[in-house]
């Protein structure tokens, strides 16, 4: 295993206030983390760095084999190399159907002019119904995506990302208002995704992070706190002050 | 595979089997549209004075005419606007500079014919200088000038200022936007910016010594230098020509809004940053979206001119624009067909209420000149589409089309409240 991701001495203050404070992260490439932390730790923020929305005020940012700097690109750039962003909130085109959805996340040239005279190839279909298949939306393709359910949605999300096909994939809160039932979909889904990529979970609910079986990183206050397994962490003074202190 | 794919073909029927069906064929509304637009065209030419039985004036036929490129410049605002989220209110500042850019080649060869007309019979031949030096105190005389700006270089020449028709509104538009995409400056901060672009040139055309005739702006379009044709005919020419870029520009919105780049710069309308972080760069997008608009409005000018006979700086003033907004608007955005309906529509009625034709109201204490009170009832009728029919007047075709097939899922299926009702029927 090789390093995908590597943060080292990342800033950035927001007005003075320091949402991350000298935060270094790193991740393989077929490794599945979960970043947990309370409120204001800085978990979006990290994301926010990574994906290009924001820029750090210190600290670099290095990604792959060739350890080319982010901190450089646009966001779409950053896509591009391969980097995945779900958000909390589940944010698909609810316009328009699922099939379109999903073709349009597709992993192909992306410039106004090849997508102009592009034709989804049959390759491209075949490959769209395998991906709704994979979330279990095959029987909703030809649906608007805004008359899915919340959770049909968030998967909708999922497998738009698995159609970007990146390297690494950040996701915000999967399992945020989802039934049990969808939580342990998602669960699969994750895990699923995270034999072949790199998966970062940021999640708030204990519970759902401790399904997921991987290596937690504790954020606090725009750093890292603890790093470990689930229980490593759980039991780590710091982290139960943090979580139970306030 | 093959299993796959025939699951997709029963669950997704318009993306199922290759797509052998031409475009136009698959999208019925590009089909129907252009049928209306034919019989349209078709119908006027009869009823004309030029080629028909003369019911229909020469005078109407130009306004006609005129409505025709305001549907297509309508087109293009719904593209920019409906489609792609972007609330541009300076697409008159691009119409203005196609009509601007015929508009001088119409004037510097009819005043050429008519100088070397009236050099004739003098005693020695003209030089080239005389008949130059002829036309231009012609032509600037009015703002007090007897020689050539710069900016005419190209007039004498047709094909160079038909390509000035698609250039200059592309060109602007490609810089302006992007300028201000690049900046990533989006909605009402767009808005006001693409206000003050329309407002900066339609001012510096107003000087007279921008070399346009500043307010005086470009007179006598409507003849078309060289041509004995009668206005009645050539107002016909003018018609067709209007009705065939209509066409030619409805099929081009419909093709670019119906595939992949459709679903994209939907997205883009929809949710910006989400598009941005599936890779595509929202800004490329944009400016293509933006600078197509530009030239589609230019080419709509350059059409719209001739027939208006006259151009001058106050059509680019800033509220032209807005009217194109409240034309989209009213016919309902995000639908080609209801920009076309809102600005046939609206510029029509306007042109009835302003002309003096529309009767005046006499409630006893005050008398109501539609004249002076259209604007208002515009201004309402924009308001009131705006608050409670979103969807404007093409939205009309949607509940047609809900009537024709009723939703009774979950309705009662008879006295009988012991049966599974839909559930039973589906299995």
């Amino acid at each position: 295993m090789s390093r995908l991701l590597e943060v080292s001495g990342v800033s950035v203050s927001f007005d003075g206030f320091k949402a991350i404070n000298n935060l270094s992260f790193s991740i393989d490439t077929a490794e599945l983390r979960a970043v947990i932390g309370p409120n204001g730790a800085g978990k979006t923020t990290f994301m926010d760095i990574v994906t290009g929305k924001t820029r750090p005020d210190e600290g670099s940012v290095l990604w792959g084999d060739k350890s080319v700097s982010l901190l450089r690109m646009s966001e779409a750039k950053i896509a591009q190399a391969g980097v995945g962003r779900k958000f909390q909130r589940p944010t698909v085109f609810e316009d328009q159907s699922v099939f379109d959805n999903l073709l349009m996340a597709l992993k192909n040239n992306r410039t106004p002019w090849s997508v102009l005279f592009y034709k989804p190839s049959n390759a491209d279909k075949a490959r769209v119904v395998e991906l709704a298949e994979e979330i279990g939306l095959e029987q909703q393709l030809a649906r608007k995506s805004g008359e899915l359910s919340h959770g049909q949605k968030q998967w909708l999300e999922i497998g738009m990302l698995l159609a970007q096909e990146p390297q690494l994939l950040l996701v915000d809160e999967p399992a945020a208002g989802m039934t049990p039932a969808e939580r342990e979909h998602t669960t699969d889904l994750l895990k699923e995704a995270a034999k072949t990529r790199a998966v970062v979970v940021v999640e708030h609910d204990m519970e759902f992070v401790r399904r997921l079986e991987c290596k937690v990183t504790v954020l606090h206050e725009g750093s890292v706190l603890a790093e470990g397994s689930i229980d490593h962490v759980t039991q780590n003074k710091e982290v139960i002050e943090v979580y139970l202190g306030r | 595979m093959t299993d796959q794919t025939s699951t997709l073909s029963a669950s997704y029927p318009d993306g199922g089997a290759p797509r052998a069906k031409p475009f136009v064929m698959r999208h019925p509304s590009v089909l129907i549209f252009l049928a209306c637009l034919a019989i349209f065209t078709v119908g006027v030419t009869i009823l004309s004075e030029g080629f028909g039985i003369g019911v229909i004036s020469t005078s109407f036929i130009k306004t006609l005419g005129k409505t025709l490129c305001l549907c297509l410049v309508a087109l293009a605002m719904d593209l920019v606007w409906g489609y792609t989220g972007i609330l541009s209110l300076g697409h008159f500042a691009f119409f203005g500079l196609g009509g601007y850019a015929i508009g001088m080649w119409l004037m510097y060869e009819r005043t050429r014919l008519i100088v070397v007309d009236s050099m004739a019979n003098a005693a020695l031949p003209p030089t080239p200088q005389e008949i130059s030096d002829g036309i231009a105190t012609q032509i600037f005389g009015v703002v007090g000038a007897s020689e050539f700006p710069p900016v005419w270089a190209t007039a004498h020449s047709l094909p160079l200022q038909l390509l000035a028709v698609v250039l200059l509104p592309g060109l602007l538009a490609l810089v302006f936007g992007w300028l201000a995409f690049r900046s990533r400056v989006t909605g009402v901060y767009l808005s006001i910016l693409t206000q003050a672009m329309t407002l900066a040139l339609s001012l510096y055309l107003f000087q007279n010594d921008s070399g346009l005739r500043g307010n005086n702006g470009l007179s006598g379009l409507q003849n078309l230098p060289g041509v004995s044709a009668p206005q009645s005919v050539v107002s016909m020419w003018f018609l067709w020509g209007s009705a065939l870029a209509l066409g030619l520009g409805y099929v081009l919105c419909a093709w670019v809004v119906s595939g992949k780049f459709g679903s994209v710069i939907r997205g883009i309308r929809d949710d910006e940053a989400r598009v941005r972080f599936l890779g595509y760069s929202v800004e490329g997008y944009k400016l293509f979206v933006f600078t197509l608009t530009a030239v589609i409005a230019g080419i709509a000018g350059a059409l719209y001119y001739p027939q208006a006979g006259i151009i001058n700086p106050a059509e680019i003033a800033p509220i032209a624009s807005i009217y194109l907004a409240v034309w989209v608007a009213i016919g309902g955005r995000g639908r080609l067909y209801g920009a076309v309906i809102g600005a046939a529509f609206v510029s029509l009625v306007s042109t009835w209420f302003t002309g003096g034709q529309a009767p005046d109201i006499n409630l006893g204490f005050y008398t109501i000149h539609w004249v002076d009170w259209w604007l208002i009832l515009l201004g309402l009728s924009f308001v009131l589409v705006t608050l409670f029919f979103p969807k404007g007047i093409g939205g009309i075709f949607d509940i047609i089309a809900e009537r024709r097939t009723p939703e009774r899922h979950g309705a009662d299926l008879g006295p009988d409240q012991g049966s599974l009702r839909e559930q039973e029927a589906d299995e």
